[in-house]
């Protein structure tokens, strides 16, 4: 089947099975591979990209599902050099270890805040129930989506990338 | 990596097209919604449907209304809406109990109702609280809808009423004054399937219990409705008593297996200490004005 998704912003058209998976589409057929692929059983969340918006497990849906909505993943977070509060977060609060649940993480941090800017710690734990940290590192990334939600984009917190780590 | 077999995919842009699909392919069709059912499963090699019919697209099945004494929600409304909806909170609190430990949020995001009712699965939390709440099925076939109850739904693990062309298009929930509801279950780990749940509905009449509901989720087939307990319960007054005696009573009208989420013997006993949770609750919330269970954790 030929199907357009817009991804980042881009329209994207390819010639896919049914059967192939959004997660697949994205890393192989694109080459986004910020979205990493984990578990495979709609169970740990790593593969989490946003669909219009909200947060969905792409291994759990289908690409042809896909076309024509809007599909943001890891690598539109940053606008250019400019990261993003909720990466700016992580690189403050340490809130990725081995870095492979990160890209979800950050992603339904950056949902949750469009939705609610002043989440409380219980609103940022449910959000993030469904993605599973291997190492267990749950404490900073909650802390890493508070820091992201005290300086929004708006305010003065925002800094260059890199480098400012404390 | 796990893939699905090979199948084709339709989307449907109306009820009625997807219905002539589902006729045109007969038992090879599968209707798609949020997919997070099938889609496993079909990974698995548990399901292979040589079509896929998605029908994300019928937004004319994705409404909350009430109309008169029920509240009508369309078969594509996601979990997320129904656990966002006030109206739903404020009749249905139960609802809003099971949402919250329905999955995870990604997952609520796409699941619907319709998608859990018809999956049938016997952990499946909206099938116990739908049985628990007497709620109806809309049906609809070729040219005709038909209106069955919960307890006539399903017909056994994975297995409904709907029939081959015909699709699950809405689910009814009678509103009743007086009514109070709630949802208990046990999980492992939060998203998980119950280990046992237990669903509760009720009105206080003159201090008594009438129109009573229990469903019981995780504990074998079946147990959607509990008739023997409903009898217990309907013209009864709530006391510590008949909460311990309808708990009793749950419990020896399941049938639970051992598994990993845990023994038979301790999913029975679950599953009888959760009904009298989800009865306590249910009592203390009937009979109070609209909205005021809103408000409560």
């Amino acid at each position: 089947m030929r199907i357009t998704v817009n991804v980042n912003g881009d329209d994207h058209t390819r010639e896919v099975e049914p059967r192939h998976l959004l997660v697949r589409f994205l890393r192989d057929d694109l080459e986004l591979t910020g979205t990493h692929w984990g578990c495979d059983t709609s169970n740990c969340g790593t593969c989490v990209v946003l669909m219009d918006g909200d947060p969905v497990k792409s291994c759990t849906v289908l690409a042809v599902m896909a076309a024509g909505h809007e599909i943001r993943t890891v690598e539109d977070l940053a606008d250019g050099d400019q990261l993003d509060p909720v990466q700016q977060g992580f690189i403050e609060q340490h809130g990725l270890q081995c870095g492979f649940c990160t890209p979800g993480m950050m992603l339904t941090g950056r949902a949750l805040l469009d939705r609610n800017p002043d989440p409380s710690e219980q609103e940022i734990r449910e959000a993030i129930s469904g993605q599973l940290c291997r190492c267990t590192g749950y404490l900073n990334i909650v802390k890493s989506i508070q820091w992201a939600a005290r300086n929004r984009a708006e305010a003065d917190g925002v800094t260059e990338t890199a480098g400012s780590q404390s | 990596m796990q893939v699905p077999a090979s199948f084709d995919y339709q989307r449907a842009e109306s009820v009625d097209e997807a219905l002539e699909l589902l006729r045109r392919y007969g038992e090879e069709a599968r209707v798609v919604a949020g997919g997070h059912s099938l889609l496993p499963m079909m990974k698995l090699r548990l399901a292979a449907p040589e079509v896929l019919v998605d029908i994300n697209d019928l937004h004319e099945l994705d409404h909350i209304a009430l109309v008169g004494d029920e509240l009508r929600v369309g078969a594509l409304t996601r979990h997320r809406t129904l656990l966002e909806s006030e109206l739903v909170g404020r009749y249905f609190p139960i609802v809003h109990d099971a949402e919250k430990v329905i999955a995870d949020p990604p997952v609520r995001n796409r699941g619907t109702i319709g998608g859990s009712l018809c999956q049938a699965d016997p952990s499946e939390d909206l099938s116990a609280v739908c049985g628990a709440l007497h709620a109806c099925a809309v049906i609809r076939g070729a040219g005709d809808e038909r209106i069955v109850s919960m307890a006539d739904f399903h017909q056994g693990p994975y297995e409904t009423a709907v029939g081959v062309g015909e699709m699950l298009t809405e689910v009814r929930l009678p509103v009743l004054p007086g009514a109070g509801s709630a949802y208990e279950k046990v999980e492992r780990k939060a998203g998980d399937w119950a280990v046992a749940a237990a669903g509760v509905a009720l009105t206080l009449r003159e201090g008594r219990i009438s129109d009573a509901g229990v469903g019981l989720a995780a504990v074998g087939a079946g147990a959607l409705n509990l008739h023997a307990v409903q009898t217990l319960l309907n013209g009864s007054e709530p006391s510590e008593a008949l909460y311990e005696e309808a708990g009793r009573v749950a419990s020896d009208s399941c049938s639970p297996v051992t598994d990993g989420r845990g023994s038979a013997e301790y999913k029975q006993h679950l599953a009888g200490e959760l009904t009298r949770r989800a009865l306590r609750r249910a009592v203390a919330r009937a009979g109070r004005p609209i909205g005021s269970t809103a408000r409560e954790a």
